[in-house]
């Protein structure tokens, strides 16, 4: 069964229609880039992922129950989809421990012992347990944007959605952050990624989208979408950037 | 002569006390009848509740735009025309609260919109609902942008209570005029007066000045 399923899915802002009916399935463990030049959607889709943007119409299911149903929780389904952040949105009250436990404790009544447990492994694996009670303020951002993947998966997702995480990084950090998700890709988490990094798309990807004008214009593993694509508007894109 | 003004202000003294004593608890009570009522309307302002967001707008449209001493006299006087006795220090806390919570509600309100949307985004993107984000990261960052302001509001509201000695509420302000009406001092009386404001609103700046950095502390 597909984690995420996305049927006719249309985003308006007023009159503006930024997502004109995107179809796509993405199944367990699969890594999904979504690519494309700015203002083409892409993460306005991601944000319909979680409904951080209301859906204007269209359906779509995570693991199998629609998000956009007026019977849904929908608390309970972004409990399952963790999200990282361009900006990171880290809380700056907040130490880098308590950022992590926050919504482990108060969301999910998880006791606050095992959740400290729960965030220790987690800075283990992202290689920051050394910063366990400083403030985000502290932080160079690549520390930011990985102890924010830690604070979302402290929440044991189903579902990781990435939004431009490297984009708002000075170019030498970039690396531990994806290092960090490629990881993750390889323990089998489904994740969505929107990024403008080609080299881990082509990497870590089992499939890139391009994205233009509100659409899919081309589907396909990385190496046919890098190597042979399809669409002229992919073709061109592709020219201008790598 | 400077032996009977001194004569004077120690026997005016000891009354003087007694009103700034009341001027001190009807802004005490008034403050926390302000952020109670503030709190809610800047909460409603910023909900996408219409419902919520119109009255709290109408409320604070009212309090704002008409004069404190009309609300005053509406309170004392104008209840008793419908049949609601009201104590005169009563009407004197409840109005200066209820004009309060107008300013107290805008001053929220602002404080709330000073925090970067993706806070919210991020706190609801981890499953808390609206409340519990609002409650465990939005208030909590809003309340040092408050701070400020919320302190200079509630020193102009020590000040403003000045206005309740026309509701005959023994306050500084009265105390003051009713020693005058007795020995003519008015100068002498009045400058006492000022003088004892001048100590509460130093008191409560510096107070105000402490928060700010203990609030500090920590980022």
């Amino acid at each position: 069964m597909s984690v995420i399923k996305v049927e006719n899915l249309h985003k308006s802002f007023g009159d503006l229609e930024v997502l004109s009916g995107i179809d796509e399935e993405i199944n367990q463990g699969e890594v999904v880039v979504v690519i494309g030049p700015s203002g083409s959607g892409k993460s306005t889709f991601l944000r319909c992922l979680n409904r951080l943007e209301e859906i204007t119409a269209g359906k779509v299911w995570i693991e199998g129950e629609q998000i956009n149903s007026p019977q849904v929780d929908i608390n309970k389904i972004r409990q399952e989809t963790g999200m990282v952040f361009q900006h990171f949105n880290l809380f700056p009250h907040k130490n880098v421990l308590e950022n992590i436990i926050l919504a482990p404790v108060k969301v999910k009544g998880v006791d606050r012992k095992e959740a400290e447990k729960i965030a220790y492994d987690l800075l283990d694996k992202v290689g920051l347990r050394d910063k366990a009670t400083t403030y985000p303020k502290q932080l160079s951002g690549g520390q930011k944007q990985r102890i924010a993947i830690a604070r979302a998966l402290a929440m044991q997702p189903k579902v990781m959605l990435f939004d431009e995480p490297t984009s708002a990084l000075d170019p030498e950090m970039v690396g531990d952050v994806l290092e960090v998700m490629k990881d993750l890709a390889e323990e089998g988490m489904t994740m969505v990624v929107v990024t403008h990094e080609m080299g881990f798309a082509r990497e870590v990807g089992d499939r890139v989208l391009f994205m233009d004008e509100g659409l899919i214009v081309e589907v396909g593993p990385p190496e046919q979408i890098f190597g042979d694509p399809q669409q002229e508007r992919t073709q061109k894109f592709l020219a201008k950037i790598l | 002569m400077i032996a009977d003004k001194i004569a004077v202000l120690r026997q005016a003294l000891p009354y003087l006390l007694q009103g700034a004593g009341m001027t001190i608890r009807l802004t005490f009570f008034a403050v926390m009848i302000g952020i109670v009522i503030g709190t809610i309307l800047g909460l409603a302002r910023v909900s996408r509740n219409k419902l919520f967001k119109g009255l709290a707008k109408a409320y604070i449209e009212f309090f704002r735009g008409t004069p404190l001493l009309i609300q005053l006299f509406l309170l004392y006087y104008g209840l008793p025309n419908l049949g609601i006795d009201i104590q005169s220090h009563v009407a004197a806390i409840l109005g200066l609260g209820l004009n309060s919570g107008a300013y107290v509600g805008e001053i929220v309100r602002s404080g709330i919109n000073a925090i970067d949307t993706g806070q919210m985004e991020a706190a609801r993107s981890l499953g808390m609902s609206y409340p519990q984000a609002m409650k465990f990261v939005i208030l909590p960052q809003a309340i040092k942008q408050v701070v400020p302001p919320l302190g200079n509001e509630f020193i102009a509201l020590l000040k403003d209570s000045s206005l309740v000695s026309v509701i005959a509420v023994r306050d500084l302000t009265r105390q003051g005029r009713l020693i005058i009406s007795r020995t003519y001092e008015s100068f002498l009386i009045f400058t006492a007066v000022a003088f004892l404001y001048f100590i509460m609103t130093f008191i409560m700046t510096r107070l105000v000045n402490y928060a700010e950095r203990r609030l500090n502390v920590g980022d």
